[in-house]
């Protein structure tokens, strides 16, 4: 079944009828995948100093499944936690893959980077019996993609970019600025993402090129809304109605809530097929944003101003 | 097949379908490893992001040191803040946190099994991204390895719900929001308990029906493997999933195997060397209370960014098989079957003796503590009372030290914090693959993963199956 750009753009910008039950991508925009999966570029997935929770997150993925996403949808070259092989076998293979695909293939990279004591504060592997550290990984096949996907808060510098930012951590984008890579780059944040917005980012790029993105590199179909200003608890906010304590009925404000200055789309995509998340299980932390966390914390603090 | 003669050095860099980054070197001779060291290649410092923070950010914060085992984090965190600031959570509170907990096990145990180490037993498909692959030792007959194959795809599936129960009173997951210092965030309703009672069931019938029997036919495939990756026979459990409002008893206890004896926990007996690992040596040897981070990125003999954690002065093994041992609870009757006892005998973890120190003893005990946990959470559902409160009001003393300990999936976990000014003065965490993955230690001790190598035959040194097989039987 053919989809036009207009329609898939409206499922994931969530106007759709269809999203407002689970927030989940369509089974027709999974079929319109899989014809096209033969074909697409290969996804390379690099690791730098990250915690793993992104690919735990993708791992959650309902619809499509993450079988689906894995066999058919994308053609995932190289991905640490999920591959057979090991060692030189694996890491030789990601970097032919990528010299073989040059200009085509999309890196993801998951976990900050570390450019301290010349990166080698994060080894990626070993090439040649020399081992190399994650950012000249990262410059290297950073260099050859058609365009890189930053996954996660670290995309940003994240925890490990947090004051006192023991490891001079850079952003995604400042890391290639400072090496003079052009290569476009696509913010994933969310400690971690929802797969949604995963699955939804790669698909989009494969099937329509890079989405419209805010100025802080993020696809607008997803972080283009502010969550206080959606929450299912902002009448109570109108109301000056306002939890004191955890469980408690009313605006989660008061025990820090970081709803008034984070954009995602969580309040109506919900999180792990829906059954719940952040503000009605306690409140926002705002992991989304750039600056996070110092920018947010303490974080059962209100926020002033 | 290649065969190995002369002395042979072999590196696995990176080591895949793992949790972080780590490397293993090893020595070959005659066909075996008679020499290895692990080396985790990776430093965020988060000990150090942590100083000067409000108390309770911790519980957030430390919770992305692994994304696999958040929760693992999460727990010992507020448990240590509770410490330090003397709360206790009330009743729903202690088994909301047990339930997301737990919850978090069942995902960590069946991932494991099934999506970081099948694949060195079951061939998986000619397609990314089971190829490229190590290829020869592969022993399930062709039906056997398809159902297998099958399976993982399920276990996919399943793994997801797992996560979707996490989420239920933890908000979302990886990475939780519903356990905080003092108790849990969300007051159980009746509608959550009953959808979390109705997820645990499925879960249940495919850990007892699809999970555990599964582990059992693999490890005849390959029972040979009974015999390797026997490791250093020490182990440690802080034990976890606390049964009473005191929290004095435990449904994974806490005790050693140290030397062949059986020991009380005594966190007091814990010390971290730093001589191999790139931190100052002036550094080594402290209790984690007093433990200090400083890194040193260059340091002539150090060949890990991981520190040696060591128990009454020894290396011990953390993680199921150490769990199991400690506690050795009645197995299910897929061990009895195994072993060709009548179903009607009961069989403990220890009835599988000198076999149990073993890759396929590790990966045995993870399915068995599995089925454990299932188990108890079903009964704990049936002790929630909806509508009661789940959180006790916390205040940040001005100066306050605490310790809190628990059990990750992959072995045991502390977090130790010391407050001053209302803030963290200083925070140290001696977490679950510290223990297992750890690098010699002063006196030259080899750490548990490299002391299980040694021994190990690599028949085949293009395909180093056995060697992978002995480090992924920690789940580091």
């Amino acid at each position: 079944m053919p989809i036009t750009r207009r329609q898939f753009l409206k499922v994931f910008a969530g106007t759709g009828v269809a999203v407002t039950v689970s927030g989940s991508l369509l089974p027709e925009i999974v079929s319109a995948l899989e014809k096209a999966a033969a074909g697409n570029p290969p996804v390379l997935w690099i690791q730098g100093a990250g915690c793993t929770g992104c690919s735990v997150s993708l791992l959650n993925t309902t619809h499509p499944t993450i079988a689906e996403v894995l066999l058919n949808i994308i053609s995932l070259k190289f991905h640490q936690t999920v591959m057979a092989s090991a060692g030189q076998t694996a890491y030789d293979y990601l970097w032919e893959t990528a010299d073989k695909n040059y200009g085509k293939y999309f890196l993801v990279t998951e976990g900050a980077i570390e450019t301290a004591n010349e990166g080698r504060c994060c080894l990626s592997g070993e090439r040649s019996g020399k081992e190399v550290p994650f950012t000249d990984l990262t410059m290297y096949l950073g260099k050859g993609a058609a365009a890189v996907l930053a996954l996660g808060q670290c995309g940003f510098g994240g925890i490990p970019g947090a004051e006192p930012n023991p490891t001079g951590v850079k952003s995604v984008r400042d890391f290639f600025k400072s090496r003079a890579v052009k290569t476009p780059v696509i913010n994933i944040p969310g400690c971690p993402p929802h797969p949604d917005w995963i699955v939804g980012t790669i698909a989009h790029a494969l099937l329509f090129g890079i989405p419209e993105l805010d100025d802080d590199g993020r696809p607008k179909m997803f972080y283009g809304t502010l969550v206080h200003d959606n929450c299912p608890y902002r009448s109570y906010y109108d109301e000056k109605k306002f939890a004191k304590s955890f469980g408690e009925v009313g605006c989660r404000l008061e025990l820090g809530c970081k709803g008034p200055e984070s954009y995602a789309d969580c309040w109506k995509r919900g999180w792990n097929n829906n059954v719940n998340w952040c503000v009605h299980n306690s409140l926002c932390l705002g992991c989304t944003q750039p600056g996070w966390p110092d920018n947010f914390s303490p974080f059962y603090v209100k926020t002033t101003g | 097949m290649e065969e190995v003669t002369l002395m042979t050095k072999l590196t696995i860099s990176p080591v895949t379908r793992i949790e972080g980054h780590l490397k293993i070197e090893v020595d070959m001779e005659g066909g075996k490893v008679v020499d290895a060291k692990s080396s985790g290649t990776m430093y965020r410092g988060i000990e150090n992001i942590l100083r000067g923070r409000d108390p309770r950010d911790a519980s957030q914060i430390t919770q992305r040191i692994c994304g696999v085992c958040p929760t693992a984090h999460g727990t010992a965190s507020v448990r240590c803040l509770e410490n330090a600031f003397k709360v206790k959570p009330p009743t729903n509170g202690r088994i909301i946190r047990n339930l997301i907990f737990g919850s978090d096990y069942l995902m960590s145990h069946i991932l494991h099994f099934y999506h970081l180490v099948a694949l060195d037993y079951v061939k998986g498909p000619d397609t990314q991204p089971f190829i490229p692959r190590y290829e020869g030792d592969y022993r399930l007959d062709p039906k056997t390895n398809q159902v297998a194959v099958g399976q993982y795809l399920q276990a996919l599936d399943i793994k997801q719900k797992c996560h979707q129960m996490v989420a239920l009173f933890g908000g979302k997951a990886p990475i939780t929001y519903g356990m905080v210092a003092g108790g849990a965030t969300e007051i159980p309703s009746l509608d959550k308990i009953v959808s979390l009672k109705w997820r645990l069931k499925e879960i249940q019938e495919f850990i007892d029906g699809t999970y555990l029997p599964t582990v059992y036919l693999v490890a005849g495939a390959y029972k040979d493997l009974f015999g390797v990756g026997v490791g250093c026979k020490n182990f440690v459990s802080f034990g976890a999933f606390p049964l009473d409002d005191d929290e004095k008893t435990f449904l994974i206890k806490p005790g050693s195997y140290t030397q062949g004896k059986d020991l009380p926990l005594d966190q007091t007996q814990i010390r971290e060397y730093v001589k191999y690992s790139n931190y100052d040596d002036s550094t080594t040897g402290l209790h984690p209370s007093k433990g200090k981070t400083v890194w040193v990125p260059e340091k002539k003999g150090a060949y890990s960014y991981v520190k040696a954690p060591r128990y009454r002065e020894l290396p011990h093994e953390g993680g199921p098989l150490a769990r199991m041992w400690v506690t050795n609870p009645v197995l299910s009757k897929n061990a009895n079957k195994f072993l060709g006892v009548d179903s009607s005998k009961e069989i403990r973890f220890r009835d599988l003796g000198d076999k149990a120190f073993s890759i396929l003893g590790r990966i045995a005990a993870r399915a068995e503590e599995c089925k454990l946990v299932a188990d108890a959470m079903d009964k704990w559902i049936d002790q929630l009372k909806p509508g009661a409160p789940s959180w006790t009001k916390v205040e940040i003393p001005k100066e306050a030290e605490g310790f809190g300990l628990t059990e990750a999936p992959r072995g045991a976990l502390g977090h130790w914090i010391s407050i001053k000014d209302q803030k963290i003065d200083n925070y140290q965490v001696v977490a679950a693959t510290i223990w297992n993955a750890s690098p010699r230690d002063d006196k030259g001790k080899r750490g548990p993963i490299e002391e299980a190598l040694v021994g190990t035959p690599v028949p085949d040194i293009k395909n180093p199956f056995n060697i992978v097989r002995v480090v992924r039987s920690f789940d580091p």
